[in-house]
């Protein structure tokens, strides 16, 4: 019996590894072709000839990326959403949570309803488009015609968000806030000495959610930033891709180079600087699912 | 005095051996008099917690609630100039058109529901089962390091966006041509006998046939292992003296996996069950729109892009894209507050 159950465990242990590895591999693989892509000689990547490793090595592809003042626009509009519109919609989301966590908020159930309900149900694709467009005539009105602080103000703001963040300001314990009270704390102090340092973890989640969604932000961006001088990366490397895999378009390249290695070096630089945060946001990562998917 | 009618108002004063009006009933209909004006006062007082909601109400308000006024062109006479407010009513005729009336857009947009419905579907069949077998994968890796290594190599595409993936994906599978090969999965799909040489050469993302199978695919890679993370958290949960008291008993791996994991984990699965159903008919569109072309919109149109393309392109087209798109969001709305309440009942678990 002791060895029958020991064959069971065995095999099952011998199925995990070798799936998961094949799993991890093939999670991994696209990333390390799209380097040696990036780096390898013309012929090598039009006929194929990579399968893991670079051959015929040449850094002209990321130069060419390096020496284009477009690119750098790019990245520098992507970092400007990404910090602007992190910062923005976290004050906003941590000040509303704020008074949503509280009991004695007066319409408190109407104002949970007000925001869960844009969860439950959206406008849609055209009615939205028809808003920002508004907005953005309203916006040019007040004199701010980049269109990138409307990329910043009216998007990116998640009702989920803000309820992950009131279920952890609900979970502080009140006589911490009660003493703090009795100090003479206003409610901002409250929020600011109390609050926020005692749910760090959650915000740390909840801005990570906020950047990534800004820094992959690509739909809405595209939409309604019309002045290619502005647009972020992410809509920098779309329409890179749409010139460069034209094959029409790409019949007179001549360059050391393949036009595929523009496309491969453009994706291996906007992921390096992912890969560098990565494992430290990893475990806010990892923590949001847990704190997001069952509440209540 | 106030004059009352009911006795169930006055109370009996001994004292004074008289009937006098109930001072509570007083208080009672004075807080119902100024229910405003005490509502006001409370608000007042604690100014500065009404005042933290002001900017989340307006984003809201303006950026959430305002497009839903802009629906009102469902149902009104497109016009190009006038805003919706002073548009003519059309009544249902934009719905009815695009139901019932049986020309190319109608027959488009039952392709598009009909793609919205089976993309999402697909999904939950064939992507929902892999998290949770990964995360019984995880929990077979007894070493801690050597498990993070796996999970964070496993995570690692859900950090990638929408556009660098469908990117990836695009060269991976693209069109041969005279001066370049087709991508490297289509070759090793083809030298594998999977595809033929014509359909490989065409391209992947060209022909329709192949489209599901890439949404799903790449679907699966970009967010099983983060998916999986709620599973394994389940799994890890579990006693380790339970595994050992069916050792005890003579239980196999299968027997475990039945009788000691699967009851431990099955709140979560069905939680995780219900929100799948329940977003059935939400369907990542960025991804559609990335990965899709003229070529492949049998397969891959959904409502969102149909919206969109008619929508978009042209205002004459705007009620009656945003009637498309409205109505596929309405079914997901009542999709998503059933499941809801069905988790809530099932699990006294609410998602909201």
């Amino acid at each position: 019996m002791k060895r029958k159950l020991e064959i069971s465990e065995l095999i099952f242990k011998i199925i995990s590894y070798t799936l998961l590895t094949m799993f991890a591999l093939c999670c991994l693989y696209p990333f390390i072709y799209a380097i040696s892509g990036a780096i390898s000689g013309r012929h090598a990547v039009d006929y194929s000839e990579i399968v893991l490793f670079p051959k015929d090595i040449q850094f002209e592809a990321f130069s060419r990326m390096f020496n284009d003042n477009m690119f750098w626009n790019a990245y520098t509009n992507t970092l400007f959403l990404t910090v602007y519109g992190t910062v923005w919609a976290l004050g906003v989301s941590i000040l509303g949570a704020y008074a949503l966590s509280k009991k004695r908020l007066l319409f408190r159930r109407f104002f949970n309803f007000f925001l869960v309900f844009t969860m439950w149900f959206s406008a849609g694709i055209v009615p939205q488009y028809l808003n920002y467009l508004d907005t953005q005539e309203v916006f040019n009105a007040m004199g701010i015609t980049d269109d990138k602080w409307l990329v910043v103000i009216a998007m990116g703001m998640a009702a989920m968000n803000i309820i992950l963040l009131r279920n952890a300001f609900e979970g502080v314990p009140s006589d911490i806030e009660e003493a703090a009270i009795v100090d003479g704390a206003t409610e901002f102090q409250v929020l600011s000495k109390v609050y926020i340092p005692m749910s760090k973890s959650t915000i740390a989640t909840v801005a990570l959610f906020f950047a990534i969604s800004r820094w992959n932000g690509y739909f809405w961006a595209r939409q309604m930033i019309s002045n290619s001088n502005e647009h972020p990366l992410q809509v920098f490397i779309r329409l890179k891709l749409e010139e460069y895999t034209d094959p029409e378009a790409m019949a007179g390249w001549n360059e050391i180079y393949s036009s595929d290695s523009i496309i491969y070096a453009l994706i291996v630089c906007s992921i390096v600087p992912i890969l560098i945060i990565y494992p430290f946001i990893q475990k806010y990562f990892a923590k949001g699912v847990n704190v997001g998917g069952v509440k209540e | 005095m106030k004059k009352t009618l009911a006795g169930d108002f006055l109370v009996y004063d001994k004292s004074s051996k008289t009937y006098r009006a109930d001072p509570e009933q007083l208080v009672r209909d004075d807080v119902e008099k100024h229910y405003w004006r005490n509502v006001l006062r409370t608000m007042a007082k604690d100014w500065r917690l009404y005042l933290m909601l002001v900017p989340m109400i307006l984003v809201f308000l303006f950026w959430r609630y305002f497009p839903m006024y802009e629906l009102l062109r469902c149902f009104k006479v497109a016009d190009e100039v006038k805003p919706v407010s002073e548009q003519f009513f059309s009544g249902f005729s934009y719905f009815k058109r695009l139901l019932v009336s049986g020309d190319g857009l109608s027959t488009e947009f039952w392709r598009a529901l009909r793609n919205t419905f089976l993309l999402s579907f697909y999904g939950l069949v064939f992507g929902f089962p892999v998290p949770v077998i990964l995360a019984l994968f995880f929990n077979e890796i007894k070493s801690d390091i050597l498990r993070s290594a796996y999970q964070v190599l496993t995570y690692l595409p859900k950090f990638i966006s929408t556009v660098v993936m469908t990117s990836l994906v695009t060269m991976l599978v693209k069109q041969g041509s005279l001066t370049s090969n087709m991508g490297i999965l289509s070759q090793v799909l083809y030298s594998m006998g999977l595809i033929g040489h014509e359909v490989a050469y065409a391209g992947l993302l060209n022909n329709p046939d192949f489209f599901r199978a890439i949404y799903q695919i790449s679907g699966i890679w970009e967010t099983a292992g983060y998916d999986s993370i709620v599973f394994f958290a389940a799994i890890i949960a579990i006693s380790p003296t339970s595994y050992e008291a069916a050792q005890i008993d003579g239980a196999n791996k299968m027997a475990q996996m039945k009788y000691v994991v699967l009851p431990s984990i099955l709140s979560t699965l069905v939680i995780m069950l219900i929100t799948r159903i329940g977003s059935l008919l939400q369907v990542g569109y960025e991804k559609v729109l990335l990965l899709y072309n003229t070529n492949t919109y049998v397969t891959a149109d959904v409502v969102s892009t149909f919206a969109q393309r008619y929508g978009l392109g042209s205002s004459s087209a705007q009620g009656l894209a945003s009637a498309a798109e409205m109505m596929s969001n309405v079914i997901s709305m009542l999709l998503v507050i059933g499941a809801n309440t069905i988790s809530r009942k099932a699990s006294d678990v609410s998602l909201y």
